[in-house]
């Protein structure tokens, strides 16, 4: 038998993760969805994953620097992301 | 690390991102759920660093630094009203980097192990492609949105001759160009691809008017999963396909969602043009009709006397700052015995669940604050309907008048409540530009002023 192509894997596993997310989504409560939109806007930051690698092992300096710009605006959001995604989720679990 | 030990912690970041979506399914998890988006971030970072091809730290470590500080003093500072604004200009962040990564993976590909200068295999540039393109529209997008949001340019839909078709040339022309580069791995087209879609970004998000700003920020939510998913495609991650598709799905179906509040098809609100001068101007001359105004003081004596009200708070109400009033306004109302809720509709605010968030902050609890399903019941059995800052989504004519562009919209049944108390600056329509026949009701009363100082007054009132 031939070897299953990885793009069919990939593509495999890319449905499979539309699927999750669309009933993870669906339950997720009106209230928060502020707090949905912020926290997804950061996890699609971890494209620094790829950034990371541009940064830290290419032998060129542009694609450094490409990999540099793209680390720092993908911290930029990660960081933002999470910390004004936890400053919402406090008021909404705010003692009294 | 080696290869299979990294492809297992990556699964265990995209679980942990899955709980943090998972986790937002009721207030009390999400804090939670939150720690785990976290620490999957962190546990891919730390996989990404450890990997052996990445031998230079010192440019990775001053870009995490960097954007760390001026990520974190951002989002600490940012007033809540703000939020969307802040978002938008988020997601033009992730489309700019997903340009940036497939610019390196193009000039460089050994660095990502995908193969060498010249020599990439065709569905790989076909991926990277994508990537690229659906990166810099969001890029682009993004801008406008923040642009129109924070009131840098006007949210009135900008819409010129020929202006479909050449959206639909350029989207037609930048499909040519991806299958051409696939085939040619031509560097210069590459760029060429990258400033149509920059160019396309702009052209699609700046006919939208600032009413359906909303379903736009959904939208460029999902674009910059999407972006995410198309770079994963690229180097065969499988950490960058899970997460980009959660996120692309998560933002798809917001915007569904915010669509059906407003009744209208995301066609519709991608074509354009809707919520500016034209469809005020659209508007049939009205006449003179009667309707009754009243003063603070009149509802502040209606609602202590009322055994329950619900508060129906909209856009308006936010702009002026209110919320922290209303909320000390309804404190004593609760005082005095009436039960208040608020009523929320799907399109309160600038950006999904916005008017919930204003409302947290403003300490208002969880448990007062409900969704249009929830509560609209309940508005034939309440003596009182206060409404602050919003219209067109109390507008009965979305439910009688075929005629009306707002036709076939959910809203909110607030003229079956006993006596409506609707706060407003003056007579003017809302954002689409129709009359509502509510303020001509018998049992309404108009409350005529800005709504933070009538909050203001009615309080002075209930405290005499």
């Amino acid at each position: 038998m031939d070897l299953i192509s990885p793009f069919v894997q990939e593509l495999t596993v890319f449905v499979l993760a539309v699927f999750v997310g669309y009933y993870v989504v669906w339950k997720v409560t009106p209230a928060l969805h502020s707090p949905l939109m912020s926290v997804t806007n950061a996890i699609s930051s971890v494209i620094i994953v790829g950034a990371i690698l541009a940064a830290g092992s290419a032998q060129d300096t542009m694609t450094q620097l490409f990999g540099f710009a793209a680390v720092t605006m993908a911290a930029v959001n990660i960081f933002g992301g999470f910390v004004v995604t936890r400053r919402m989720l406090e008021m909404f679990n705010k003692k009294k | 690390m080696s290869a299979n030990l990294s492809a297992i912690s990556y699964l265990v970041s995209s679980v942990c991102f899955i709980l943090a979506l998972q986790g937002l399914s009721s207030a009390k998890t999400s804090q939670r759920g939150l720690t785990l988006g976290i620490l999957g971030m962190a546990l891919a970072v730390l996989t990404t660093i450890g990997s052996p091809i990445v031998t230079d730290y010192g440019w990775i470590l001053s870009g995490l630094i960097l954007g760390g500080v001026i990520g974190t003093a951002i989002a600490k500072k940012i007033q809540m009203t703000a939020l969307p604004q802040l978002v938008a200009a988020f997601h033009s962040l992730v489309g700019l980097a997903a340009v940036c990564v497939a610019a390196a993976a193009l000039y460089e590909p050994r660095a990502f192990s995908i193969g060498e200068v010249g020599h990439l295999a065709a569905g790989s540039l076909i991926e990277m492609g994508l990537g690229v393109a659906i990166g810099a529209i969001t890029f682009t997008g993004s801008i406008v949105a923040f642009a129109k949001l924070q009131g840098l340019v006007s949210g009135n839909p900008l819409i010129f001759k020929g202006q479909h078709p050449l959206n639909a040339a350029l989207g037609i022309g930048l499909i040519l160009m991806i299958a051409f580069f696939a085939g040619s791995e031509s560097h210069s087209l590459f760029w060429l691809m990258t400033f149509v879609s920059l160019g396309l970004g702009f052209l699609l998000i700046l006919p939208i008017g600032g009413a359906d700003m909303p379903v736009v920020i959904s939208m460029l939510n999902s674009y910059s999963g999407w972006a995410a998913a198309g770079i994963g495609f690229t180097f065969g991650n499988s950490l960058l396909i899970i997460t980009g598709a959660l996120v692309g799905s998560s933002g798809a179906i917001l915007s569904y969602i915010m669509c059906k509040g407003m009744n209208r098809s995301i066609i519709n609100i991608i074509l354009g043009g809707f919520g500016g001068d034209q469809a005020a101007a659209a508007q049939r001359g009205a006449e003179q009709r009667a309707f009754k105004a009243g003063s603070a003081e009149d509802a502040g004596f209606i609602m202590k006397n009322a055994k329950s009200v619900i508060i129906v708070p909209g856009y308006g109400m936010a702009v002026a700052q209110a919320q922290h009033a209303l909320r000390e306004m309804s404190d004593i109302l609760k005082k005095e015995g009436v039960k208040v809720r608020y009523a929320i509709h799907p399109v309160a605010g600038r950006m999904p669940g916005h008017m919930n968030v204003l409302l947290a902050e403003a300490n208002v609890p969880y448990e007062d604050v409900l969704e249009l399903d929830e509560i609209n019941r309940d508005f034939a059995v309440t003596d009182v309907a206060f409404v602050i800052g919003a219209n067109d989504v109390t507008n009965p004519a979305a439910k009688t008048d075929s005629t009306s562009p707002i036709f076939g919209m959910p809203i909110l049944d607030v003229e079956k409540a006993k006596t409506v108390l609707f706060v407003k600056r003056s007579m003017s329509p809302g954002y689409a530009g129709v009359d509502n026949e509510l303020f001509y009701k018998d049992n309404t009363l108009m409350l005529f002023g800005d709504a933070k100082k009538m909050c203001e007054e009615i309080i002075k009132a209930l405290e005499e």
